[in-house]
């Protein structure tokens, strides 16, 4: 089967990528960007560790083909932090120790600045049902809706 | 896998009437790609419609009626005011699939085909009196929603047929409707008993009303003698406890972890009492 060539946006960069079609986004983000930053925790859509966001939309990475994001802007955990200068939310997740392994981190985060970019003043409840898809298996989820609740707050506050 | 992102419809048949093997169509990719992934079902040939112009589109058409996309998302669907105004049961039966992330991809289209006993938006679609519009070789023709899953994972479209697009009727005066699920927990989880239930009034008394069933047959059901046992009532309690009787004698359900064959036919006559109060408030203009 021939390979497809993929022109896309990734963080606001240009790149281009050859891929097999049954190849997800993951697949293309991981291997051949080396963006790790995204990760395959079940593979089918149910843990969120692989959530990115496609044109300003909150999506699962591995339920996604990599030839489907010709001409799309993906915005992932990498783009984040400006330089070295990271995040509210970033910063409100090591304050509060609200990551243990990391692996559900960099999806929690991505899913998260979704929330904030749509609805600045969540209530607790808005953000747990948003980040429902979004499983962590080490913080009991407390610690993680308390910083992203903070974050929210500086956030309003800053603007 | 062939991968295709034709440009119309009629390409997207054609392709699909040629192809030899398994074919799928690709809108949000939420079960295609979890079949892929876990080799269930690995096509021969992948067209993908979201390259169709219009497929994303919803519209509130002159009459009332609503025309939207086979692409739609369910994120997009639950942003849409006056579609949430005008249906909010398909609305939110829609906006119980999955998470945050899948309501970025999955479509009605998509749940509808992938044929399960089980898919949300169905109950809520065929309560509603949605139809939809297929195009094939054998030209165009529009069929009623519960027409199209046949069993579980299959569906009446014929080889080349594709979905183009979802119809919504008007939802005229002092209608309202209700979508209500069980699951073992609160979020992303299959439904052991789904019900959606459509109605009009005149007055305090029902005038007209459609009832369905889902994961409690082979296919989603719509079920007359539902409609029936409430149709010329205020919804009043000897209404609902007919309404309750019709509805678990319609099931026919599997024995599974999710729930035993006793408890979903007990449940789908609870949901469908539920489910009937919320769309009667609704349809008299109240919150619910
Ligand atoms: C984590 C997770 C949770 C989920 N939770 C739920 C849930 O709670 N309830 C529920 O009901 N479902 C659930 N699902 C299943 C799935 O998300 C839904 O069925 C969804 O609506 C499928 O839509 P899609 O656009 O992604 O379909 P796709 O995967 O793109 O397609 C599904 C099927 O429809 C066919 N198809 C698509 N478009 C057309 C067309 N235009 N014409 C003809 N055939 C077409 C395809 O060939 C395929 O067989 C879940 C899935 C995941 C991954």
């Amino acid at each position: 089967m021939s390979k497809f060539h993929v022109s896309t946006t990734v963080n606001g960069d240009a790149v281009e990528y050859l891929c097999d079609p049954r190849e997800t986004l993951l697949d293309c983000l991981r291997d051949k960007l080396n963006l790790t930053g995204a990760k395959e925790g079940c593979g089918t859509g149910d843990c969120g560790a692989c959530s990115v966001s496609v044109d300003g939309r909150l999506v699962c990475s591995c339920l996604m083909l990599g030839v489907e994001a010709e001409g799309k802007q993906i915005d992932t955990v990498e783009g984040i932090a400006e330089g070295d200068v990271l995040h509210p939310l970033q910063k409100n997740f090591i304050e509060h120790a609200a990551l243990q392994c990391g692996v559900c981190t960099p999806g929690i985060l991505v899913a998260a600045k979704s929330l904030l970019e749509k609805n600045p003043s969540p209530t607790e409840e808005e953000a747990r049902y948003w980040l429902a898809g979004n499983l962590c298996r080490c913080t009991g989820y407390d610690k993680i809706i308390r910083a992203v609740m903070e974050t929210a707050e500086e956030l309003r506050e800053a603007s | 896998m062939d991968y295709h992102s034709p440009a119309s419809f009629a390409e997207a048949s054609a392709l699909a009437a040629n192809a030899t093997g398994i074919t799928r169509f690709l809108a949000g990719g939420t079960d295609v790609l979890v079949q892929l992934r876990s080799e269930l079902v690995t096509p021969d040939t992948l067209i993908d419609i979201k390259k169709i112009d219009g497929v994303s589109d919803i519209t509130r058409n002159v009459d009332g009626s609503w025309t939207l996309g086979v692409a739609a998302t369910g994120a997009e669907m639950s942003e849409h005011p006056e579609l949430s105004g005008d249906w909010p049961g398909v609305v939110e039966a829609m906006d119980l699939i999955g998470s945050t992330q899948v309501q970025g991809r999955a479509t009605l289209t998509g749940n509808l085909c992938n044929g399960s006993p089980a898919a949300d938006s169905v109950p809520a679609m065929v309560a509603a009196g949605v139809t939809v519009t297929i195009t094939g070789p054998d030209g165009n023709r529009t069929i009623a929603a519960e027409g199209i899953p046949a069993s579980p994972g299959k569906t009446t479209l014929t080889k080349g047929e594709v979905v183009t697009a979802v119809n919504i009727p008007a939802r005229g005066e002092n209608g309202g409707d209700a979508y209500l699920r069980f699951i073992p927990r609160t979020e992303m989880d299959i439904a052991v008993v789904g019900v959606g239930v459509s109605l009009r009034l005149d007055g305090d008394t029902i005038t007209e009303a459609r009832v369905s069933l889902g994961a409690v047959a082979p296919t989603v059901l719509l079920v007359d003698d539902c409609a029936k046992a409430i149709i010329g009532s205020t919804l009043d309690d000897v209404a609902l406890d007919a309404l309750a009787a019709a509805a678990s004698a319609a099931c026919n359900p599997i024995d599974d972890k999710r729930g035993t064959i006793e408890f979903r036919t007990e449940v789908a006559g609870v949901l469908a009492k539920r489910a009937a109060k919320i769309a009667y408030a609704r349809a008299k203009g109240e919150q619910a």
